[in-house]
């Protein structure tokens, strides 16, 4: 009996056009827009000015507080302009373009593909490294990784999980990381075992992806104290609480943080990049994007330099095709519709998908008949329809009360309502409200 | 081309599951017990049921278009289910005029007078079943006996139910085998137990309901009338008689009226399993499976509210 | 006939004393409150709107009641007569007030801002504000979705089909602030109603630099701030690339409007000019009713 988590859980297609295509890289765009909030938290502030010269690998702008990631020129060129740049959302944020000008790196790193297994740095120049370096949540959670492995004072860490279930349907980089990078990644797993010192590492990894699990196990065998857990296919599996509970066996308590059952996650793209941080000094400057779609000509895995305009992938993977209505950043389930192709590659952008016209609307909203299906599909076991109710009469006492701010965002419920109700949107209202109210009681006490 | 982009909030896909499917999903899951139905009661059958159909249909339509003046949605099937279920619910010798009472009633008052689909707190084919079965408790109970595709409508013979005969204290004539099969009197479609069992496998597995209403009603009014009578045999023949499998299958999953939680959906089926025991044993009416369900219609929102679903991460105070 | 008679009387008895247990138990827990209360509450709108900021008409009612004076009491609902009737039933001097309108300052209609995307999310102007930035290229502008409509109790601001820009109607609009409160854009202000309900205001928010601003909407505030250096009376102020005229010093002389080149301020209900200086086309004023 293959492990899964406890509550709810839904089945999309999988849709992943994509798998088994190798990594290409992509080629360097003409001009780099560098986003400076490319994480959860703080901006980063700029370091450089306009026209100064920057390397690969050149830091562009430092944390902008304790939740904050240091941010690295992906290109080598000239810092064109410190100006603004459309985000997915259509809003304006601050941004550096860089004139790109030939690929020339900083001397410090290591660009060969030797693969360096041996880490003499202890944990706490690990966790700076990593800090140094801009790492953050690769899943597209982009949380500073280094923030998750300082675990608050009397919380103890006592099993490192790394996320490689890429339960989205269409995103394939995850999975074509680990089927060429795989002994890389086992490094990076060491390395942050290391950084918070637990003698266990589980490798969570779904079963749709049979390949990746026997390759694993098969590099894995030289790491005793890693381990590759198969795990049955069920959206949301890689959300970080579905998780922990599918390999361990323990809920996250509601409202606290996953490091109170023990456990760690981390993803496999996370800690691919630790790796290379660490070993070879490589800042986060490149990540595996997926850029997929029904009718994309040719489905792909690309190295992307971060910003990349996105539309020049998907001039790579065959172009935009006539019938595209929607492009989304991330996933389907919980990737983000953008308003317009010249937004730039950001660390956190693990796919590029583009719907059909044929999809890409939502059906007409009916009424709710009580099925229960959204109650049945919600893996933290909510009532998404009660919610929903509160929420639009802006009730938002009983939106707390009924534990709005436990809900992962995963999408199950509005994926799974025969009456196509906009379940997810009027919760996460809820939750952002609810969310400031908890903030100012906090403020006030 | 169009560069103006949809943007919408996450999820960006959807299952693909609609109103009309889960509806249509029920229908089809109905049409074994009628074929049950049209070869015993023949001719009968298809007009109760036809009647019914064509009448809940009509009504909701002409509601919604010109009483309430909004768009009409006969066709996402639920007005069709109510229909079919009322039709099984009904005598096959049932005249028509009285259909079209119990399907107005069904309609109007159990469903369009709450607000409409998703809104109605009883089930509309038992609101309508049970009124009629209370203002013409004559023609509601003349049950026509079992006649192999046969031809008569209103002239059929008659004859008791195996619920009726037990209630007067009179021996059934029935053989479980003929029970199982739908050899016996009764409601149209409430008579062929594999029928519906074949219907509650094809529901299950399309995932229309789930295992835990059905198997709840059907274990608790086992295992009561077990205890109550001390005979396995007259628990089985619990089972097998009156509306008992129809009630249990598609009478109290229907989806608007039943609890959101699948412990709560158990404390309804435990709780219907013993008010059909209860009313069938010591109840002045023979069968019980109706007015059970609609109680616990009564109950479901107090049920929903204080029956959650079992939350992740529940601290416990 | 005995039957009918033992009914009538059980029934009779069983009524006469249920009468005496009711009156009982309401002067047991009989709730002294001021008798005022109640007639403030009678001459009160009884829309519970919430407008002046209690909860609802009795939370005001007994809130006059309580106040010394009713300086900074006001149902925006009444207005003027109601508070005049309170004082009365008070016995107190009816505070001074200067009725007041909603006012959208939103110009960006389908004709003058261009729209980038298609929104097809959960028709609530509060959800789309949270997720994205609108559908134009402004962010700072109306969303259309009307959570201003379903917030006011009184029908006085619709979304108009033309323009896709709430209207709102003066007769109707009681200047509760509901509306104000549901506007996730912040678009909503009440300004005084003026005299003659005379009114000038800048119809935009966007705090975008010009360039920005004119490229998202033609009828965007640029912030050139050639409106304030016309102004005589200091009464507009330019901050954060947008123009804000203060109702309280603004007198009504509409030379600003003469001089704003993208026609952001708009001015309410004058009189037509004489021919030779009429007012361009599309300032034409977003409230007046067709």
């Amino acid at each position: 009996m293959l492990k899964t988590f406890r509550i709810g859980g839904v089945h999309p297609p999988e849709n992943k056009l994509s798998a088994g295509q190798a990594i290409i890289t992509a080629e360097l765009p003409k001009q780099a827009v560098v986003m400076l909030s490319q994480h959860i938290g703080a901006p980063a502030q700029a370091v450089v000015a306009k026209g100064d010269k920057v390397k690969v690998g050149t830091l562009l702008a430092q944390a902008g507080g304790f939740v904050s990631a240091n941010i690295h020129s992906p290109v080598s060129g000239t810092v064109a302009k410190i100006d603004t740049a459309v985000d997915a959302a259509g809003f304006q944020r601050p941004a550096i373009y860089i004139d790109v000008e030939g690929d020339e790196w900083e001397e410090s790193i290591d660009r060969s593909d030797t693969l360096v297994k041996e880490c003499t740095l202890d944990a706490k120049a690990i966790i700076n490294c990593i800090k140094e370096s801009g790492i953050v949540g690769m899943g597209g959670a982009t949380f500073p990784c280094h923030v998750k492995l300082s675990p608050p004072p009397g919380m103890k860490a006592s099993v490192l999980i790394i996320n490689g279930v890429e339960c989205e349907p269409y995103l394939t980089s995850d999975h074509q990381l680990m089927m060429e990078k795989g002994a890389e990644i086992l490094v990076g797993v060491e390395i942050l075992r290391k950084a918070i010192s637990v003698d266990r590492a589980v490798i969570g990894i779904e079963n749709n992806k049979p390949d990746a699990i026997r390759h694993m196990r098969q590099l894995a065998e030289e790491y005793p104290a890693i381990e590759i857990c198969p795990l049955k296919v069920k959206y949301p599996q890689g959300g970080e609480k579905q998780l922990i509970d599918a390999i361990i066996r323990r809920q996250v308590p509601s409202g606290a943080l996953p490091i109170a059952t023990g456990a760690v996650v981390q993803n496999v793209g996370t800690a691919f990049a630790i790796y290379e941080a660490v070993q070879k000094h490589k800042p986060l400057v490149e990540r595996i994007v997926t850029v997929t779609g029904k009718s994309v000509a040719k489905p792909s895995n690309l190295r992307v330099r971060i910003g990349t305009p996105i539309s020049q992938l998907i001039e790579m993977c065959g172009g935009m095709p006539q019938d595209t209505e929607k492009v989304i950043s991330g996933g389907p389930m919980m990737g983000k519709a953008v308003v317009s192709t010249d937004m730039a590659t950001t660390k956190g952008c693990s796919g590029i998908l583009l719907i059909p016209s044929l999809e890409s609307r939502r059906k007409e909203m009916q009424p709710c008949i009580r099925c229960a299906k959204c109650v049945s599909g919600c893996p933290m076991g909510l009532a998404p329809n009660l919610l929903m109710n509160l929420s639009s009469h802006q009730n938002w006492d009983g939106c707390e009360e009924e534990r709005v701010m436990d809900c992962i965002e995963c999408g199950s419920c509005s994926f799974t309502c025969p009456a196509h109700r906009p379940l997810l949107d009027y919760i996460r209202q809820g939750k952002a409200k609810v969310g400031a109210i908890i903030r100012n009681r906090n403020a006030n006490k | 081309m169009n560069l103006n982009f949809i943007v919408s909030p996450s999820p960006h896909v959807h299952s693909g599951n609609s109103i009309p499917r889960c509806m249509y999903g029920v229908l089809i899951a109905l049409i074994p017990a009628f074929l049950v139905s049209l070869y015993f009661f023949g001719v009968g059958a298809l007009i109760v049921t036809l009647t019914s159909v064509v009448a809940c249909v009509l009504f909701e339509y002409l509601i919604q278009k010109f009483l309430l003046k909004v768009k009409p949605t006969v066709s996402d099937g639920s007005a069709i289910l109510t229909g079919v279920l009322l039709a099984f619910n009904l005598p096959a010798n049932l005249p028509i005029w009285i259909i079209c009472i119990g399907a107005f009633v069904a309609i109007a008052i159990g469903k369009m007078s709450f607000g409409g689909l998703g809104n109605n707190i009883f089930n509309p084919a038992l609101v309508g079943r049970v009124f009629l079965l209370i203002s013409f408790p004559v023609q509601m109970t003349t049950w026509p006996k079992v006649d192999i595709l046969s031809t008569h409508y209103l002239d059929a013979e008659t004859g008791a139910t195996p619920l009726g005969l037990l209630k007067q204290g009179l021996p059934i004539d029935t053989l479980t085998s003929d029970m199982l099969l739908g050899n016996m009197g009764g409601s149209l479609g409430e008579v062929g137990a594999i029928a519906l069992l074949i219907g509650c496998a094809y529901l299950l597995i399309r995932k229309v309901i789930t295992w835990h209403i059905p198997v709840s009603i059907l274990a608790t009014a086992f295992i009561f009338s077990w205890i109550v009578s001390l005979d396995a045999h007259y628990a089985m023949q619990q089972l097998l008689m009156g509306g008992m499998l129809l009630g249990s299958i598609f009478m109290a999953t229907d989806y608007v009226t039943s609890p959101m939680t699948h412990r709560g959906m158990v404390i309804y089926g435990i709780c219907i399993g013993l008010l059909t025991i209860i009313i069938r044993r010591w109840g002045a009416y023979p069968e019980g499976m109706s007015f059970a369900i609609l109680i616990m219609n009564g109950v479901t929102p107090l049920i929903n509210k204080y029956v959650k679903p079992k939350r992740f991460g529940e601290v416990k105070k | 006939m005995s039957i009918v008679w033992i009914s009538t009387l059980s029934l009779g008895v069983i009524g006469a004393i249920s009468a005496i247990i009711l009156y009982l138990v309401a002067q047991k827990f009989k709730v002294n409150e001021d008798p005022r209360n109640g007639q403030i509450v009678a001459v009160l709108p009884g829309a519970n709107c919430g407008g002046c900021g209690y909860p609802g008409c009795g939370g005001f009612a007994a809130a006059c009641v309580k106040a010394k004076s009713l300086d900074g009491m006001l149902c925006p609902v009444g207005g003027a007569p109601v508070m005049a009737k309170i004082a009365d039933i008070l016995g107190m001097a009816p505070a001074e007030v200067t009725p007041k309108v909603a006012v959208v300052r939103c110009n960006g209609t389908y004709a003058n801002r261009k729209r980038t995307s298609h929104y097809d999310g959960a028709a609530s102007c509060a959800i789309e504000a949270s997720l994205y930035c609108g559908e134009t290229g402004c962010p700072y502008g109306c969303l259309g979705y009307g959570d201003c409509e379903s917030a006011c109790q009184f029908g006085a601001i619709r979304i108009s089909r033309e323009t896709g820009l709430p209207e709102v109607n003066e007769d109707l609009c009681t200047a509760c602030g509901a509306c104000v409160k549901a506007c996730p854009k912040g678009l909503i202000e009440l300004r005084n109603k003026g005299p003659k309900s005379h009114r000038m205001f800048v119809c935009c928010v966007n705090k975008d630099k010009g360039a920005v601003a004119r490229k998202a909407c033609t009828a965007a505030c640029i912030g050139c701030g050639k409106c304030a250096k016309e102004c005589a009376f200091e009464a507009i102020t330019v901050v954060n690339n947008v123009a804000y005229i203060d109702f309280q010093k603004c007198r009504l002389c509409r030379k600003c409007e003469a001089v704003c080149p993208t026609g952001a301020i708009h001015s309410v209900n004058f009189p037509p000019r004489k021919p030779v200086e009429a007012a361009p086309a599309e300032t034409k004023p977003v409230e007046t009713q067709a």
